[in-house]
Protein backbone atom coordinates (compact mmCIF):
# COMPACT_ATOMS: atom_id res chain seq x y z
CA UNK A 1 0.00 0.00 0.00
CA UNK A 2 2.49 2.28 1.20
CA UNK A 3 4.65 1.56 -2.35
CA UNK A 4 1.53 2.58 -4.16
CA UNK A 5 1.15 5.69 -2.67
CA UNK A 6 4.17 6.67 -3.28
CA UNK A 7 4.05 5.34 -6.79
CA UNK A 8 0.99 7.67 -7.07
CA UNK A 9 2.55 10.79 -5.58
CA UNK A 10 5.62 10.66 -7.70
CA UNK A 11 6.21 13.95 -9.90
CA UNK A 12 5.52 13.67 -13.48
CA UNK A 13 9.04 15.41 -14.33
CA UNK A 14 11.94 16.44 -12.14
CA UNK A 15 11.81 19.33 -10.04
CA UNK A 16 13.19 22.49 -11.61
CA UNK A 17 13.24 25.84 -9.78
CA UNK A 18 11.53 28.89 -11.94
CA UNK A 19 13.71 31.64 -12.05
CA UNK A 20 12.23 35.20 -10.19
CA UNK A 21 11.45 38.24 -11.36
CA UNK A 22 10.86 41.36 -9.26
CA UNK A 23 7.52 41.76 -11.30
CA UNK A 24 4.60 39.92 -10.38
CA UNK A 25 3.29 39.93 -14.11
CA UNK A 26 6.28 39.67 -15.44
CA UNK A 27 6.64 36.30 -13.39
CA UNK A 28 3.78 34.88 -13.84
CA UNK A 29 3.61 35.67 -17.24
CA UNK A 30 7.00 33.40 -17.12
CA UNK A 31 5.75 30.66 -15.24
CA UNK A 32 2.42 29.98 -16.99
CA UNK A 33 3.05 31.10 -20.35
CA UNK A 34 6.55 31.54 -20.67
CA UNK A 35 7.30 27.92 -22.75
CA UNK A 36 3.81 28.43 -25.38
CA UNK A 37 4.26 32.06 -25.86
CA UNK A 38 8.29 31.27 -26.37
CA UNK A 39 7.34 28.27 -28.84
CA UNK A 40 4.35 30.75 -30.68
CA UNK A 41 7.32 33.56 -30.97
CA UNK A 42 9.79 31.18 -32.82
CA UNK A 43 6.95 30.14 -35.08
CA UNK A 44 6.17 33.76 -35.56
CA UNK A 45 9.73 34.63 -36.55
CA UNK A 46 9.95 31.93 -39.11
CA UNK A 47 6.45 33.06 -40.81
CA UNK A 48 8.01 36.52 -40.20
CA UNK A 49 11.51 35.49 -42.41
CA UNK A 50 9.62 34.09 -45.39
CA UNK A 51 6.95 37.20 -45.63
CA UNK A 52 10.00 39.69 -44.92
CA UNK A 53 12.16 37.88 -47.77
CA UNK A 54 8.69 38.09 -49.96
CA UNK A 55 8.31 41.83 -49.21
CA UNK A 56 11.95 42.35 -50.10
CA UNK A 57 11.82 40.33 -52.84
CA UNK A 58 8.70 42.12 -54.32
CA UNK A 59 10.32 45.12 -54.85
CA UNK A 60 13.27 43.89 -56.71
CA UNK A 61 11.63 41.12 -59.08
CA UNK A 62 10.23 41.57 -62.32
CA UNK A 63 6.75 40.75 -62.76
CA UNK A 64 5.13 40.16 -66.20
CA UNK A 65 2.27 37.12 -66.12
CA UNK A 66 1.41 35.73 -69.34
CA UNK A 67 -0.22 32.63 -70.29
CA UNK A 68 2.56 30.44 -70.63
CA UNK A 69 4.47 31.05 -68.01
CA UNK A 70 1.62 29.92 -65.68
CA UNK A 71 0.80 26.51 -67.31
CA UNK A 72 2.08 23.62 -65.17
CA UNK A 73 5.64 21.93 -66.27
CA UNK A 74 4.94 18.81 -67.89
CA UNK A 75 8.29 17.95 -70.04
CA UNK A 76 7.90 20.79 -72.12
CA UNK A 77 4.94 20.54 -74.15
CA UNK A 78 1.21 21.29 -72.89
CA UNK A 79 0.23 19.27 -69.61
CA UNK A 80 -2.10 16.86 -70.71
CA UNK A 81 -5.47 15.99 -68.10
CA UNK A 82 -5.21 17.83 -64.77
CA UNK A 83 -2.90 17.93 -61.89
CA UNK A 84 -4.64 16.13 -59.52
CA UNK A 85 -4.93 12.65 -61.70
CA UNK A 86 -6.03 9.62 -59.83
CA UNK A 87 -2.61 7.79 -57.96
CA UNK A 88 -2.70 4.71 -56.72
CA UNK A 89 -1.56 4.59 -53.65
CA UNK A 90 -0.04 1.35 -52.36
CA UNK A 91 1.17 1.89 -48.91
CA UNK A 92 -2.06 2.92 -47.45
CA UNK A 93 -1.69 -0.35 -45.20
CA UNK A 94 1.57 0.65 -43.75
CA UNK A 95 -0.34 4.45 -42.74
CA UNK A 96 -2.52 2.38 -40.48
CA UNK A 97 -0.01 -0.02 -39.05
CA UNK A 98 2.04 3.66 -38.23
CA UNK A 99 -1.08 4.93 -36.55
CA UNK A 100 -1.52 1.57 -34.57
CA UNK A 101 2.40 2.17 -33.58
CA UNK A 102 2.44 5.47 -32.69
CA UNK A 103 -0.07 5.79 -30.47
CA UNK A 104 1.65 2.68 -28.57
CA UNK A 105 4.83 4.42 -28.89
CA UNK A 106 3.37 7.24 -26.93
CA UNK A 107 2.69 4.79 -23.75
CA UNK A 108 6.36 3.48 -23.94
CA UNK A 109 7.62 7.54 -22.86
CA UNK A 110 6.00 7.75 -19.30
CA UNK A 111 6.94 4.76 -18.69
CA UNK A 112 10.37 5.17 -20.65
CA UNK A 113 11.27 8.27 -18.00
CA UNK A 114 10.31 6.67 -14.49
CA UNK A 115 12.37 3.71 -15.15
CA UNK A 116 15.42 4.74 -13.20
CA UNK A 117 12.92 6.09 -10.27
CA UNK A 118 11.72 2.02 -9.53
CA UNK A 119 15.14 0.56 -10.55
CA UNK A 120 17.63 2.01 -7.87
CA UNK A 121 17.70 0.79 -3.69
CA UNK A 122 15.06 2.88 -2.64
CA UNK A 123 12.20 1.43 -3.98
CA UNK A 124 12.77 -2.38 -6.05
CA UNK A 125 10.18 -3.11 -8.16
CA UNK A 126 12.25 -2.65 -11.26
CA UNK A 127 11.88 -6.10 -12.17
CA UNK A 128 7.90 -6.29 -12.50
CA UNK A 129 7.93 -2.60 -14.05
CA UNK A 130 10.10 -4.30 -16.89
CA UNK A 131 8.48 -7.04 -17.43
CA UNK A 132 4.94 -5.15 -18.09
CA UNK A 133 6.92 -3.87 -20.39
CA UNK A 134 8.54 -6.23 -22.01
CA UNK A 135 5.07 -8.01 -22.25
CA UNK A 136 3.99 -5.06 -23.96
CA UNK A 137 6.55 -4.74 -26.56
CA UNK A 138 6.63 -8.75 -27.42
CA UNK A 139 3.02 -8.04 -28.42
CA UNK A 140 3.91 -4.99 -30.35
CA UNK A 141 6.71 -7.37 -31.97
CA UNK A 142 4.50 -9.80 -31.96
CA UNK A 143 2.14 -7.54 -34.82
CA UNK A 144 4.75 -6.54 -36.80
CA UNK A 145 5.83 -10.42 -37.42
CA UNK A 146 1.98 -10.93 -38.05
CA UNK A 147 1.72 -8.00 -40.50
CA UNK A 148 5.28 -9.04 -42.30
CA UNK A 149 3.84 -13.05 -42.55
CA UNK A 150 0.13 -11.85 -43.69
CA UNK A 151 2.04 -10.24 -46.58
CA UNK A 152 0.73 -6.54 -46.44
CA UNK A 153 4.17 -5.39 -45.92
CA UNK A 154 4.73 -6.62 -49.89
CA UNK A 155 5.29 -3.98 -52.38
CA UNK A 156 3.44 -6.21 -55.38
CA UNK B 1 15.26 41.23 -16.65
CA UNK B 2 12.04 41.63 -18.48
CA UNK B 3 10.58 38.35 -19.94
CA UNK B 4 10.24 40.01 -23.50
CA UNK B 5 13.07 41.40 -23.85
CA UNK B 6 15.07 38.20 -22.68
CA UNK B 7 12.61 36.71 -25.53
CA UNK B 8 13.90 39.49 -28.50
CA UNK B 9 17.23 38.43 -27.04
CA UNK B 10 16.87 34.32 -27.32
CA UNK B 11 15.32 34.85 -30.48
CA UNK B 12 17.80 36.93 -32.24
CA UNK B 13 20.51 34.63 -31.15
CA UNK B 14 18.92 31.73 -32.47
CA UNK B 15 18.76 33.35 -35.56
CA UNK B 16 22.21 34.89 -35.30
CA UNK B 17 22.99 30.79 -34.98
CA UNK B 18 20.50 29.42 -37.26
CA UNK B 19 21.29 31.63 -40.65
CA UNK B 20 25.20 31.36 -40.35
CA UNK B 21 25.60 27.93 -40.15
CA UNK B 22 22.91 27.13 -42.86
CA UNK B 23 24.46 28.99 -45.03
CA UNK B 24 27.91 27.49 -44.05
CA UNK B 25 26.37 23.82 -44.54
CA UNK B 26 24.71 24.75 -47.66
CA UNK B 27 28.77 26.10 -49.00
CA UNK B 28 30.33 23.14 -47.76
CA UNK B 29 27.98 20.85 -49.42
CA UNK B 30 29.07 22.62 -52.63
CA UNK B 31 32.63 22.14 -51.96
CA UNK B 32 32.60 19.04 -49.86
CA UNK B 33 30.46 17.36 -53.11
CA UNK B 34 33.04 18.72 -55.55
CA UNK B 35 36.16 17.33 -53.85
CA UNK B 36 34.59 13.87 -53.84
CA UNK B 37 33.80 14.63 -57.48
CA UNK B 38 37.55 15.72 -58.27
CA UNK B 39 35.71 18.55 -58.91
CA UNK B 40 36.71 22.33 -57.54
CA UNK B 41 33.82 23.61 -57.18
CA UNK B 42 32.45 27.10 -56.46
CA UNK B 43 35.17 29.17 -57.11
CA UNK B 44 34.79 32.79 -58.23
CA UNK B 45 32.06 34.60 -56.17
CA UNK B 46 33.93 36.42 -53.03
CA UNK B 47 37.36 36.16 -54.43
CA UNK B 48 39.00 32.97 -52.42
CA UNK B 49 37.37 29.60 -52.54
CA UNK B 50 34.01 31.35 -53.48
CA UNK B 51 32.72 31.71 -50.06
CA UNK B 52 30.48 33.64 -51.28
CA UNK B 53 28.99 31.51 -53.50
CA UNK B 54 25.62 30.70 -51.06
CA UNK B 55 24.68 34.63 -51.02
CA UNK B 56 25.00 35.06 -54.29
CA UNK B 57 22.78 32.25 -55.17
CA UNK B 58 20.04 34.16 -52.16
CA UNK B 59 20.53 37.49 -54.59
CA UNK B 60 19.79 35.94 -57.43
CA UNK B 61 16.88 34.01 -55.93
CA UNK B 62 15.67 37.03 -54.74
CA UNK B 63 15.43 38.60 -58.33
CA UNK B 64 13.29 36.20 -60.07
CA UNK B 65 9.93 36.26 -60.77
CA UNK B 66 7.44 34.65 -58.92
CA UNK B 67 5.29 32.54 -60.56
CA UNK B 68 2.22 30.82 -59.39
CA UNK B 69 0.28 28.11 -61.40
CA UNK B 70 -3.18 28.97 -63.15
CA UNK B 71 -4.36 25.61 -61.96
CA UNK B 72 -2.85 25.62 -58.04
CA UNK B 73 -4.55 25.53 -55.25
CA UNK B 74 -3.35 29.42 -54.93
CA UNK B 75 -3.77 29.55 -50.81
CA UNK B 76 -2.58 26.51 -49.73
CA UNK B 77 0.53 26.75 -52.29
CA UNK B 78 1.38 30.63 -50.77
CA UNK B 79 1.50 28.86 -47.55
CA UNK B 80 3.46 26.14 -47.83
CA UNK B 81 6.48 27.57 -47.23
CA UNK B 82 5.49 29.36 -44.57
CA UNK B 83 4.89 26.16 -42.64
CA UNK B 84 8.19 24.89 -43.76
CA UNK B 85 10.57 27.50 -42.03
CA UNK B 86 7.78 27.99 -39.04
CA UNK B 87 8.24 24.23 -38.09
CA UNK B 88 12.07 24.13 -38.67
CA UNK B 89 12.67 27.24 -36.45
CA UNK B 90 10.47 26.06 -33.35
CA UNK B 91 13.00 23.34 -33.39
CA UNK B 92 15.67 25.68 -31.90
CA UNK B 93 13.56 26.64 -29.04
CA UNK B 94 14.84 23.49 -27.18
CA UNK B 95 18.26 23.01 -27.94
CA UNK B 96 20.55 23.77 -25.64
CA UNK B 97 23.97 25.71 -26.69
CA UNK B 98 25.40 25.71 -22.73
CA UNK B 99 24.82 25.12 -19.05
CA UNK B 100 22.44 27.96 -19.05
CA UNK B 101 21.83 29.11 -22.29
CA UNK B 102 18.84 27.35 -24.13
CA UNK B 103 15.40 29.71 -25.16
CA UNK B 104 13.57 27.41 -22.78
CA UNK B 105 14.04 24.07 -21.05
CA UNK B 106 10.89 22.44 -21.64
CA UNK B 107 10.12 19.54 -19.80
CA UNK B 108 8.73 17.28 -22.91
CA UNK B 109 11.68 18.34 -24.39
CA UNK B 110 12.77 15.40 -26.81
CA UNK B 111 8.55 14.75 -27.66
CA UNK B 112 7.78 17.86 -28.33
CA UNK B 113 11.25 17.38 -31.17
CA UNK B 114 9.82 14.63 -32.73
CA UNK B 115 6.13 16.49 -32.88
CA UNK B 116 7.71 19.61 -34.25
CA UNK B 117 9.88 18.11 -36.66
CA UNK B 118 7.02 16.71 -38.31
CA UNK B 119 4.98 20.09 -38.82
CA UNK B 120 7.40 20.59 -42.04
CA UNK B 121 6.70 17.32 -43.96
CA UNK B 122 3.17 18.68 -43.56
CA UNK B 123 4.46 21.91 -45.76
CA UNK B 124 6.06 19.71 -48.19
CA UNK B 125 2.77 17.82 -48.49
CA UNK B 126 0.93 20.83 -48.74
CA UNK B 127 3.28 22.18 -51.04
CA UNK B 128 2.87 18.46 -53.44
CA UNK B 129 -0.53 18.55 -53.61
CA UNK B 130 -0.99 22.35 -54.17
CA UNK B 131 0.77 22.68 -57.25
CA UNK B 132 -1.54 21.23 -59.36
CA UNK B 133 1.26 19.32 -61.02
CA UNK B 134 1.66 15.00 -61.71
CA UNK B 135 5.32 15.78 -60.54
CA UNK B 136 4.24 17.30 -57.34
CA UNK B 137 1.34 15.49 -56.33
CA UNK B 138 3.55 11.72 -56.58
CA UNK B 139 6.36 13.54 -54.77
CA UNK B 140 4.16 14.94 -52.15
CA UNK B 141 2.88 11.14 -51.39
CA UNK B 142 6.16 9.82 -51.26
CA UNK B 143 7.28 12.55 -48.62
CA UNK B 144 3.94 11.56 -46.88
CA UNK B 145 4.96 7.63 -46.81
CA UNK B 146 7.93 8.48 -45.91
CA UNK B 147 7.61 10.21 -42.88
CA UNK B 148 5.00 8.13 -41.79
CA UNK B 149 7.79 4.98 -42.21
CA UNK B 150 10.68 7.04 -40.53
CA UNK B 151 8.72 8.36 -37.99
CA UNK B 152 8.42 5.44 -36.07
CA UNK B 153 12.05 4.69 -35.43
CA UNK B 154 12.78 7.95 -34.89
CA UNK B 155 11.01 8.02 -31.90
CA UNK B 156 11.95 4.32 -30.45
CA UNK B 157 15.23 5.60 -31.01
CA UNK B 158 14.49 8.66 -28.62
CA UNK B 159 12.88 6.37 -26.26
CA UNK B 160 15.79 3.90 -25.33
CA UNK B 161 17.18 7.45 -24.52
CA UNK B 162 14.79 8.67 -22.58
CA UNK B 163 15.47 5.35 -20.26
CA UNK B 164 19.04 5.82 -20.00
CA UNK B 165 18.88 9.67 -18.97
CA UNK B 166 15.04 9.56 -17.09
CA UNK B 167 14.06 12.27 -18.52
CA UNK B 168 12.55 14.03 -21.99
CA UNK B 169 14.29 17.28 -21.33
CA UNK B 170 17.22 17.95 -23.70
CA UNK B 171 19.37 19.69 -20.87
CA UNK B 172 18.68 16.75 -18.05
CA UNK B 173 19.49 14.46 -21.12
CA UNK B 174 22.96 16.00 -21.73
CA UNK B 175 23.54 16.28 -17.92
CA UNK B 176 22.86 12.86 -17.58
CA UNK B 177 25.67 12.34 -19.98
CA UNK B 178 28.14 14.32 -18.58
CA UNK B 179 27.75 12.72 -14.95
CA UNK B 180 27.17 9.42 -16.17
CA UNK B 181 29.07 6.54 -14.11
CA UNK B 182 29.25 3.26 -15.51
CA UNK B 183 27.84 0.36 -13.29
CA UNK B 184 28.58 3.47 -10.34
CA UNK B 185 32.02 1.86 -9.82
CA UNK B 186 34.72 4.66 -9.08
CA UNK B 187 37.92 2.74 -8.17
CA UNK B 188 39.40 -0.63 -8.83
CA UNK B 189 42.22 -1.94 -6.53
CA UNK B 190 42.29 1.62 -5.30
CA UNK B 191 42.82 3.07 -8.31
CA UNK B 192 40.52 6.02 -9.57
CA UNK B 193 38.59 5.02 -12.38
CA UNK B 194 36.22 7.65 -13.39
CA UNK B 195 38.35 8.13 -16.34
CA UNK B 196 36.97 5.15 -18.00
CA UNK B 197 33.02 6.21 -17.54
CA UNK B 198 33.84 9.51 -18.46
CA UNK B 199 35.23 8.55 -21.61
CA UNK B 200 32.62 6.63 -22.48
CA UNK B 201 30.25 9.01 -21.16
CA UNK B 202 28.05 10.00 -24.39
CA UNK B 203 25.05 7.62 -25.49
CA UNK B 204 26.92 6.94 -28.79
CA UNK B 205 28.93 4.01 -26.88
CA UNK B 206 26.27 2.36 -25.22
CA UNK B 207 23.25 3.60 -27.55
CA UNK B 208 25.18 2.49 -30.39
CA UNK B 209 22.33 0.90 -32.56
CA UNK B 210 20.05 4.09 -31.37
CA UNK B 211 22.54 6.11 -32.67
CA UNK B 212 22.35 4.62 -36.04
CA UNK B 213 18.79 4.48 -36.17
CA UNK B 214 18.52 7.95 -35.36
CA UNK B 215 20.90 8.73 -37.97
CA UNK B 216 19.16 6.58 -40.62
CA UNK B 217 15.65 7.94 -39.80
CA UNK B 218 16.60 11.25 -39.82
CA UNK B 219 18.03 10.99 -43.11
CA UNK B 220 14.80 10.25 -44.89
CA UNK B 221 12.86 12.85 -42.80
CA UNK B 222 15.09 15.40 -44.27
CA UNK B 223 14.74 13.23 -47.70
CA UNK B 224 18.35 13.60 -48.32
CA UNK B 225 20.21 10.82 -50.54
CA UNK B 226 19.89 8.12 -50.27
CA UNK B 227 16.54 8.36 -49.36
CA UNK B 228 15.39 11.51 -52.01
CA UNK B 229 12.86 9.83 -53.45
CA UNK B 230 9.92 12.61 -53.24
CA UNK B 231 12.56 14.98 -54.98
CA UNK B 232 14.54 12.60 -57.57
CA UNK B 233 15.11 14.54 -60.20
CA UNK B 234 15.89 12.08 -62.90
CA UNK B 235 12.20 10.59 -62.31
CA UNK B 236 10.22 13.27 -60.66
CA UNK B 237 12.02 16.51 -62.11
CA UNK B 238 12.23 18.37 -58.54
CA UNK B 239 9.39 16.69 -57.09
CA UNK B 240 7.40 18.94 -54.81
CA UNK B 241 9.37 21.49 -55.70
CA UNK B 242 8.80 21.56 -59.38
CA UNK B 243 6.52 24.84 -59.43
CA UNK B 244 8.21 26.60 -57.05
CA UNK B 245 10.54 29.27 -58.37
CA UNK B 246 12.11 32.53 -57.27
CA UNK B 247 11.89 33.22 -53.06
CA UNK B 248 9.62 30.65 -52.43
CA UNK B 249 11.79 28.14 -53.85
CA UNK B 250 14.93 29.95 -51.66
CA UNK B 251 12.73 29.36 -48.55
CA UNK B 252 12.11 25.65 -48.43
CA UNK B 253 16.36 25.27 -49.47
CA UNK B 254 16.85 26.93 -46.44
CA UNK B 255 14.20 25.33 -44.81
CA UNK B 256 15.78 22.33 -45.61
CA UNK B 257 19.11 23.14 -44.64
CA UNK B 258 18.71 25.03 -41.32
CA UNK B 259 16.56 21.52 -40.57
CA UNK B 260 19.77 19.61 -41.34
CA UNK B 261 21.44 21.83 -38.69
CA UNK B 262 18.83 21.18 -35.81
CA UNK B 263 18.58 17.76 -36.98
CA UNK B 264 22.30 17.30 -36.67
CA UNK B 265 22.36 19.59 -33.35
CA UNK B 266 19.41 17.35 -31.28
CA UNK B 267 21.68 14.13 -32.61
CA UNK B 268 24.83 15.81 -31.32
CA UNK B 269 22.70 16.60 -28.12
CA UNK B 270 20.97 12.96 -27.69
CA UNK B 271 24.32 10.78 -28.66
CA UNK B 272 26.80 12.53 -28.58
CA UNK B 273 26.83 14.29 -24.77
CA UNK B 274 25.88 18.11 -26.54
CA UNK B 275 27.72 21.13 -25.24
CA UNK B 276 29.16 18.89 -22.75
CA UNK B 277 32.81 17.32 -23.25
CA UNK B 278 34.91 14.88 -21.56
CA UNK B 279 37.06 16.30 -18.67
CA UNK B 280 35.30 20.25 -19.50
CA UNK B 281 34.32 21.56 -16.02
CA UNK B 282 31.26 23.71 -16.10
CA UNK B 283 31.83 27.02 -15.91
CA UNK B 284 34.39 26.50 -19.21
CA UNK B 285 31.37 25.21 -20.79
CA UNK B 286 29.35 28.35 -20.23
CA UNK B 287 32.07 29.82 -22.79
CA UNK B 288 33.06 26.70 -24.95
CA UNK B 289 29.58 25.22 -25.02
CA UNK B 290 28.16 26.98 -28.04
CA UNK B 291 31.76 26.00 -30.56
CA UNK B 292 31.65 22.28 -28.82
CA UNK B 293 28.26 21.89 -29.82
CA UNK B 294 28.90 23.19 -33.55
CA UNK B 295 31.87 21.14 -33.91
CA UNK B 296 29.75 17.88 -33.29
CA UNK B 297 27.24 19.87 -35.44
CA UNK B 298 29.00 19.83 -38.83
CA UNK B 299 30.93 16.24 -37.89
CA UNK B 300 27.28 15.17 -38.54
CA UNK B 301 26.41 17.34 -41.33
CA UNK B 302 29.31 16.03 -42.89
CA UNK B 303 28.55 12.61 -42.66
CA UNK B 304 25.48 13.62 -44.25
CA UNK B 305 27.02 14.84 -46.72
CA UNK B 306 29.30 11.89 -47.51
CA UNK B 307 26.63 9.53 -47.47
CA UNK B 308 24.73 11.72 -50.07
CA UNK B 309 27.77 10.64 -52.15
CA UNK B 310 28.29 6.79 -50.98
CA UNK B 311 25.01 5.56 -51.38
CA UNK B 312 22.52 5.86 -54.90
CA UNK B 313 18.72 6.25 -54.06
CA UNK B 314 16.56 3.32 -52.62
CA UNK B 315 13.63 2.20 -54.38
CA UNK B 316 10.44 3.25 -52.69
CA UNK B 317 9.68 -0.67 -50.96
CA UNK B 318 13.14 -0.86 -50.23
CA UNK B 319 12.64 2.25 -48.05
CA UNK B 320 9.92 0.39 -46.79
CA UNK B 321 11.25 -2.51 -45.95
CA UNK B 322 14.49 -1.36 -44.16
CA UNK B 323 11.87 1.04 -41.79
CA UNK B 324 9.61 -2.02 -41.23
CA UNK B 325 11.27 -4.93 -41.05
CA UNK B 326 15.16 -3.86 -40.03
CA UNK B 327 14.40 -0.20 -38.01
CA UNK B 328 11.63 -0.72 -36.13
CA UNK B 329 12.22 -4.32 -34.58
CA UNK B 330 15.38 -3.07 -33.78
CA UNK B 331 14.16 0.08 -32.12
CA UNK B 332 11.88 -2.04 -30.01
CA UNK B 333 14.42 -4.75 -29.07
CA UNK B 334 16.76 -1.87 -28.15
CA UNK B 335 14.25 -0.19 -25.59
CA UNK B 336 14.17 -3.59 -23.97
CA UNK B 337 18.15 -3.79 -23.63
CA UNK B 338 17.93 -0.63 -22.33
CA UNK B 339 15.60 -1.28 -19.84
CA UNK B 340 17.28 -4.26 -18.82
CA UNK B 341 20.47 -2.56 -18.57
CA UNK B 342 18.97 0.09 -16.51
CA UNK B 343 17.40 -2.01 -13.91
CA UNK B 344 20.68 -4.55 -13.44
CA UNK B 345 22.46 -1.67 -12.65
Amino acid sequence: MRDLLYLYSLRTGPHRPTRCYSEGFDRVLDQYFGDYITVLVFMAVGALIVGGGLLVSSLLRPNKPNKTKSEVYECGINPVGGGWSQTHIRYYIFALLFLIFDVEAIFIFPWAINVERFSGREFGMGGFILVEMIIFIAILILGLVYAIRKGVLRWD
Amino acid sequence: MNFWLELLIKVGLALAIMLPVALVVIFGELKISAHMQSRVGPYFAGGRWGWAQPLADGLKFMQKEDLVPADADDRVYKLAPYIVLMGTLALYVVIPIGPDAVARDLDLGVFYVLAVSSLSTLGVLMAGWSSANKYSLIGGLRAAAQLIAYELPLVLAVIAVAVQAGSLSLNDIVNAQASFHLFGVESILGRDVTWISSLISPFMILQIVGLVIFLVASLAELSRIPFDMPIAESELTMGYLTEYSGLRFTMFFLGEYAGLVSMAAIAATLFMGGYSFPGVSEDVLNFLGPVILLSKVMFIAFVFIWLRWTFPRLREDQLQTIAWKWLIPAGLINIVATAIFKVAF
